[in-house]
């Protein structure tokens, strides 16, 4: 296997992009990465959407994004893993690299949801449609569920989930491609509506328009494209069941903690080597699991972390959403695995102004799928 | 609604048949064909008793337009008596007297509407006692 380098980067703002469509987004997106990284042509491209045909009622989005960014006959093909479709769509990019097959290989993520569907009905199909959503869950309510489960458990409070919102609006606040860029209080976080008990509307990563997308190619053709190319050091997946009421705990991510596990031994790595990490936090207790999932603290000592500033940019032993998480800079579904690699692309090339991690030199990626079915991680490191 | 679809959910969702694994006895719910403990394919079906206990939950404030007349509302995991697991929505219960570890009863009832002509669809929910 070849080493793989990340050479470009291209995102839209995320939001309610009410006047482009799901093509618009996700070309602007690719063109910024094509141009970012000075290639001209790809020869390959790959597409993390989630639900094309639910959202905008659009599927075989491969080939259409392929068409509208005048890349035909480039093979295009469209992953899906729910809300982990980008940071696997980076990964089945990474290996056609990897093999030799391709050399310059896009990797991009889109969702327009904001087109005026049941999103609540839409995402829930992530859940077992027979036997979890057909009774009445929805999303926000299956991690509800492991909150409620999570705070009996370890005696964690409201405040500290709360904490997490407050953080990574705190973060996003600095990220000029973010939905949200706002600081929030705790007390806002506490007295926002409660849409599944305990969670809150603060606690709710929003409903969002975006898109994303990286180029890769073989490390050793990097320089010619780009001073600051970021090695590709690994990248792991695991599954897990589909429904929460099947797992042995209700207050772990087993798929996270089985791709972390796999990915550290990848890249030969342990959890204090990683200097800063994008977590996928789709809901604050979200986050404090797969960082604890993630071994970045003790089982039942996630929360309390938050708390003691220990996952900010300011004071944290490892900042976690530095880019606003999706819980500020916005969650388009598909495209969020792909918008977290750029977020560590811009840390460890120097480029993250106000949100710099000083040094940063190793950074890791956790997107996930469903209630934690699907978990793909990949790390990254400065060069 | 497809009727197809809803028809041969029945058995799980009128009587609580479950797949029990002739091998290390995990019980699936719904049955399968390959026990996702010890990968044997042979079970035995069972029925679920109607007794469990409360494992987590929530109170849905805002749910997905199919259930938006319901709300708010209680959804559980639950563990049967035989230690089987199952997601139920609660019923003929106060909202505050939802809590975990709380005994629960399985009883059949209209779940949700489907489709334009709205079909009557039917399962299991779970009471507080
Ligand atoms: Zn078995």
């Amino acid at each position: 296997m070849k080493d793989v380098a990340v050479i470009g980067i291209g995102m839209t703002k995320f939001g309610e992009l009410w006047n482009k469509s799901i093509k618009d987004i996700f070309v602007e997106a690719a063109l910024k990465a094509i141009d970012n990284a000075g290639v001209g042509h790809i020869d390959s491209m790959y597409v993390g959407a989630m639900s094309g045909g639910l959202f905008v009622g659009q599927e075989h989005i491969g080939a259409v994004m392929a068409d509208y960014l005048g890349m035909n006959p480039v093979p295009a093909t469209r992953v899906e893993s729910a809300c982990a479709s980008g940071g696997t769509a980076f990964r089945q990019a990474y290996f056609e690299v990897a093999s030799g097959s391709s050399e310059i290989v896009l990797a991009g993520g889109v969702e327009k949801m904001n087109d005026g569907v049941d999103v609540t009905a839409a995402l829930a199909t992530a859940a077992d449609q027979e036997y979890e959503v057909y009774n009445g869950i929805t999303f926000p309510g299956l991690y509800a569920m492991i909150a409620n489960a999570y705070m009996h458990q370890y005696n964690a409070t409201r405040e500290q989930l709360a904490a997490v919102a407050v953080k990574n609006h705190h973060n996003g606040f600095n990220n000029p491609n973010a939905q949200f860029r706002s600081e929030i209080t705790i007390e806002q976080v506490l007295n926002s509506t409660l849409v599944a008990d305990p969670l809150r509307l603060l606690d709710c990563s929003p409903v969002t328009d975006g898109g994303a997308a990286v180029i890769l190619c073989p490390l050793e053709l990097a320089k010619q494209f780009t001073d600051s190319p970021v090695k590709v050091i690994s990248t792991a997946q695991a599954s897990d069941t589909i429904s929460l009421y099947e797992r042995e705990s209700l207050t772990s991510l087993k798929a996270v903690s089985d791709a972390a596990v796999k990915a550290y031994k990848q890249a030969n790595l342990k959890p204090e080597d990683i200097d800063l990490a994008e977590v996928h936090d789709c809901f604050t207790i979200a986050e404090i699991v797969a960082s604890e999932e993630l071994g970045f603290f003790d089982k039942g000592c996630g929360a309390s972390a938050v708390e003691e500033g220990k996952t900010s940019i300011e004071e944290g032993t490892i900042p976690i959403n530095t880019s606003g998480g999706l819980k500020s800079k916005g969650h388009p579904v598909g495209a969020t695995g792909i918008a977290q690699v750029i977020e560590i692309y811009e840390q460890l090339t120097g480029q993250a102004g106000k949100r710099q991690v000083k040094d940063a030199r190793i950074g890791l990626t956790q997107n996930m799928g469903g209630s934690g079915a699907s978990c793909v991680i990949n790390i990254l490191e400065a060069l | 609604m497809i009727t197809p679809k809803y028809v041969r959910e029945i058995p799980q969702r009128y009587r609580l048949e479950a797949a029990k694994c002739k091998n290390c006895s995990y019980i699936s719910f719904p049955p399968r064909l390959v026990c996702p403990k010890c990968k044997s394919r042979s079970f035995d079906t069972i029925r679920l008793s109607d007794e469990g206990k409360i494992l987590t939950f929530t109170i849905i404030r805002v749910s997905s337009d199919i259930f938006s007349h319901q709300t708010p509302y209680g959804v559980a995991v639950i563990e049967t008596s035989e230690g089987a697991k199952l997601m139920a929505m609660i019923a003929d219960t106060k909202i505050e007297d939802i809590a975990i570890g709380k005994k629960v009863k399985l009883i059949f009832r209209k779940i949700r509407d489907e489709g334009v002509s709205g079909i009557h669809c039917y399962g299991y929910k779970a009471v507080v006692i």
